[in-house]
């Protein structure tokens, strides 16, 4: 496997309801990603994106985003519809193939837009669960409960998440939710789809994330404390909840286990938790102990959650920890479909 | 060249139809699964991915549907991953599949493209309606008629190429059990009389609406040489895009199909395409396309595609046979159609495409894009190894 | 028998909000007022009409100056479409044309009324007919198609880059 490390990292702002278009949102942030690693559009031999056509209500949406790239003379580029995380992954497996050393790699998406929670119903079985429309949240909830019925999450643990993740985000700039409240208050807070409450799911926004990736040859040269890919892995669960164990998340296990996440110690990780009981999921899921690594340091998706660039932002906080030195060795994660169906796990090293 | 030799070692696909009501979008899948499967000798459990590609959600109204498929295609526990690229998606998508195996990275990959319009609205699902624009277009013919007006008029081609180029297509699905029109009454002269729709696209020069699904079992070198049969080995993939529209652009030879084909040769080692290559699948969705891309990937000089139709170059029986298959003309499961003509590529090469089949055909060249013509994909198989 | 269910409709309704941009309100705020403002890209130089996204696709630049074009075009290329469509109401057939307008580097679609579609041509010299000034919103729509100005055609190297 050749060495690929990610070299820069940009996010635009995280807003609650843009009224720039998605092409506008995505050019000054895929400009600033170029700037930040100091280099040309033509340095770029790859580019891929991630986002969905039911986020914009638009078929083929994407095809505008590529407006953005200056793609002049033509360009070698793909996209994926699943999180940017994914699009990262697919330059990964081009830069192995060897046709392709420097890639730039984005998420975007517009929350704002439609109405998600029940757009990504239409996620699942359309001929069985989709027309009964129960809510995104709703299934998230019912995960949840599996979770504290098991014995593995609490509502106590829960509330400590979010009390964290709205401390972290008083240093981050880029988020939409605000205010650090402690446990106790938060358990005092009404359900909204019980066990949940409002703080336990993320706050939507609308946003992009980009990330440039490179071979070793020229890493250096773009950065100069790049985030070493030393493992990257994907895995997917049935969808049907009623075959899976809501407790667990089998396949964050599996692409935890693939990427070696449990081979050292873990000094950040960025999670893609979008509710908060997912993080004590995913943690234990992924082999990650909560007490000795510093948990999303960002505040995470709780705090501001862009679809479909939240999970590749993930990954590019995580690599800021090592770019910063604040970290020698990180875990990325995303996910994405019902109650964490789909993860994909990365370690990121700075040596 | 990519650091590891991949080979196609399983073809599938459905009968090709304009309704699939006997099956549900799962079901769909797993046909042309399970045949790709059965043809590599291989079960699900032997494989390490799948890489899935289709067309827009909306045609069937299921947001990200692979999520769903999981199940159907006892995928967990498995990486799955999920391309959409327009049009190009089924050429991609066994681009991206390819390049699972090419890294190193995996060793029986599956790689599955699909569309069921009929379990959705094509129609809404294409033209959601935009505030404040002018809708004009009146669907994807409304849209590249202009194109083709513009070719004539540049070319000089006579009326009658768009008709030869869909009776040839049509007269050759007859030989491809899968494709969805099965018409024998086609001549030439009966073409010439068909409607105009878009004028100047006539209604046979068009394609149909079909579901349908393919899928192809890609292997590893160590893989592919303990199989006993026939198989099809990558010889180059290439992918380009450009922008849908901009001041000056040449959208009916755009300049990332000409790149795109350049690139693919090159890395399969051709210098001399009309020679070397004996079977093109190419990507027709209305035919005055055939001439357009002829040119567009090097094969005619410009302006001259259209001779090429006239003499019978692209006939099964001429120097390029093109869409031996039927092609696009004949079935069109959009997000399918791609791989369609990658897997019939693979097919020809591996000597197994039935009646359809080029004599001697060695290497082929399959073809996709989509978009505003602005998405290319294309790879070069070969029976013998690079 | 529930055995012979092989089909079932179940509509889907998800509203969207959507935004021009603001790359597109100069454009928009132009037409209400019965303007046609394309904007300028400042690499290419070149003008877009309408500015797509606010963009220039080929540059990846946000655009800049705002240029009054046309109102008169040369139609480019064009379709006479014979087919009924999906919310449709102009009776067929009828000319969706690739227009480029005076000033402009960019086509632009739309009808051509007042003419035989059989006599519509590459090059054909054409001028917007506008709704009343009291239905004007901030959309194409208030053209309500373009007409024969009766100059002579434009010569075919005039517009063949633009095809």
């Amino acid at each position: 496997m050749r060495d690929v490390a990610i070299v820069a990292y940009i996010e635009g702002q995280n807003t609650s309801a843009t009224t720039l278009s998605p092409v506008e949102m995505i050019v000054p942030v895929v400009h600033e990603v170029l700037k930040r690693a100091n280099v040309q559009r033509s340095d770029i031999d790859f580019w891929c994106h991630g986002s969905c056509d039911y986020m914009t209500g638009q078929p083929f949406s994407f095809v505008s985003a590529v407006d953005a790239l200056g793609a002049w003379p033509p360009i070698m580029e793909s996209h994926v519809e699943m999180d940017g995380a994914w699009a990262l992954y697919e330059a990964w497996v081009k830069i192995q193939t060897g046709e392709a050393n420097t890639a730039l790699v984005f998420g975007n998406g517009k929350s704002s837009a439609g109405d998600m929670n029940r757009a990504l119903t239409l996620q699942l079985d359309p001929y069985v669960v989709a027309p009964l429309w129960p809510g995104f949240r709703s299934l998230e909830a019912m995960g949840a409960r599996a979770a504290i019925d098991a014995g593995t999450v609490t509502e106590r643990q829960m509330a400590d998440v979010v009390s964290r993740s709205l401390r972290d985000a008083a240093d981050n700039p880029n988020v939409l939710a605000y205010g650090y409240r402690d446990a106790d208050e938060l358990l005092d807070e009404p359900m909204t789809a019980n066990p949940l409450r409002a703080h336990d799911c993320p706050a939507m926004a609308d946003g992009v994330a980009a990330i440039i990736i490179t071979t070793a040859d020229r890493a250096l040269e773009m950065c100069d404390r790049p985030a070493w890919i030393r493992g990257i892995d994907h895995r997917i669960d049935f969808q049907n909840l009623g075959l899976r164990d809501l407790s667990r998340s089998n396949s964050a296990a599996l692409a935890s286990f693939h990427a070696g996440v449990t081979k050292d110690k873990v000094d950040v990780a960025e999670l893609h938790a979008t509710y908060s009981h997912h993080e004590i999921i995913l943690a234990q899921s992924m082999g990650i102990d909560r007490s000795t690594t510093r948990m999303m340091p960002s505040g995470g998706a709780l705090v501001a959650n862009p679809l479909m660039a939240a999970g590749l932002a993930r990954f590019g906080q995580a690599a800021r920890q090592i770019f910063k030195g604040n970290a020698d060795r990180a875990v990325a994660h995303a996910a994405q479909g019902a109650c964490l169906q789909q993860n994909i796990v990365a370690v990121l090293e700075g040596n | 060249m990519a650091l590891h030799r991949c080979a196609v070692v399983g073809v599938g696909q459905t009968n090709h139809t304009a309704c699939r009501g006997d099956v549900s979008i799962a079901g769909l899948v797993r046909e042309a699964v399970d045949r790709a499967l059965l043809d590599a000798n291989m079960t699900l459990a032997d494989i390490d991915a799948i890489v899935i590609g289709k067309a827009p959600d909306m045609l069937e109204g299921v947001m990200m549907p692979e999520l769903w498929l999981t199940d159907s295609l006892a995928a967990s526990g498995k990486p799955l991953f999920r391309v959409h690229t327009a049009g190009s998606v089924g050429g991609s998508t066994a681009i991206v599949a390819a390049q699972h195996v090419m890294s190193g990275l995996h060793k029986r990959v599956l790689t599955i493209a699909f569309e069921k319009q009929s379990d959705g609205n094509a129609m809404w699902a294409l033209s959601v309606p935009l505030p404040f624009s002018m809708p004009v277009h009146a669907g994807a013919g409304g849209y590249f008629s202009p194109i083709v007006r513009s070719y004539i008029r540049r070319s000089g081609a006579p009326s009658h190429i768009g008709a030869m180029v869909a009776v040839k297509d049509r007269t050759n699905a007859l030989k491809n059990p899968y494709a969805h029109l099965h018409e024998d009454h086609w001549t030439l002269e009966k073409a010439m009389e068909s409607p105009m729709l878009w004028d100047p696209i006539r209604f046979v020069e068009t394609c149909p609406s079909s579901d349908g699904a393919i899928a192809l079992v890609l292997a590893s070198e160590d893989v592919a040489d303990k199989m006993p049969g026939k198989k099809a080995w990558v010889h180059s993939t290439a992918m380009r895009s450009e922008p849908t529209m901009f001041a000056g652009r040449n959208q009916v030879s755009p300049r990332a199909g000409e790149m795109c084909a350049e690139d693919v040769f090159r890395k399969a080692g051709i210098t001399d395409p009309l020679k070397q290559i004996d079977a093109v699948e190419m990507y027709v969705p209305f035919s005055w396309f055939e001439p357009m891309w002829l040119e567009n990937l090097g094969f005619a000089p410009k302006d001259q595609g259209w001779r090429f139709v006239e003499d019978g170059v692209t006939e099964m029986t001429g120097a390029l046979p093109v869409n031996a298959s039927g092609g696009v003309l004949s079935s069109n499961p959009i997000g399918a159609s791609g791989m369609l003509r990658f897997g019939e590529a693979a097919l020809q090469v591996m000597g197994k495409a039935g009646e359809h089949q080029i004599d001697g055909a060695r290497t082929a060249l399959g073809h996709a894009y989509g978009g505003g013509s602005q998405f290319f994909a294309m790879w070069v198989v070969g029976s013998e190894k690079n | 028998m529930a055995d012979d269910i092989l089909r079932i409709r179940t509509p889907i309704g998800i509203d969207y909000t959507w935004s021009s941009g603001p790359g597109s309100v100069v454009y928009m705020r132009g037409l209400e007022n019965g303007k046609l403002i394309g904007r300028r890209c400042p690499d290419c130089e070149l003008v877009y009409f309408p500015p797509r996204n606010g963009i220039c696709p080929r540059c990846g630049v946000l655009l800049a100056a705002e240029v009054e074009v046309g109102p008169r075009g040369t139609i480019t290329t064009f379709c006479v479409v014979n087919v009924p469509f999906l919310g449709q109401t102009i009776k067929i057939p009828y000319v969706a044309a690739t227009i480029l307008l005076d000033g402009a580097d960019i086509g632009m679609q739309h009808l051509i009324q007042e003419c035989e579609a059989a006599d519509v041509r590459m090059g054909m010299r054409v001028e917007p007919v506008w709704k009343d000034k009291s239905e004007w919103t901030p959309s194409l729509e208030n053209i309500l198609y373009y007409k024969p100005t009766g100059e002579p055609d434009a010569d075919f190297d005039v517009y063949a880059r633009h095809l």
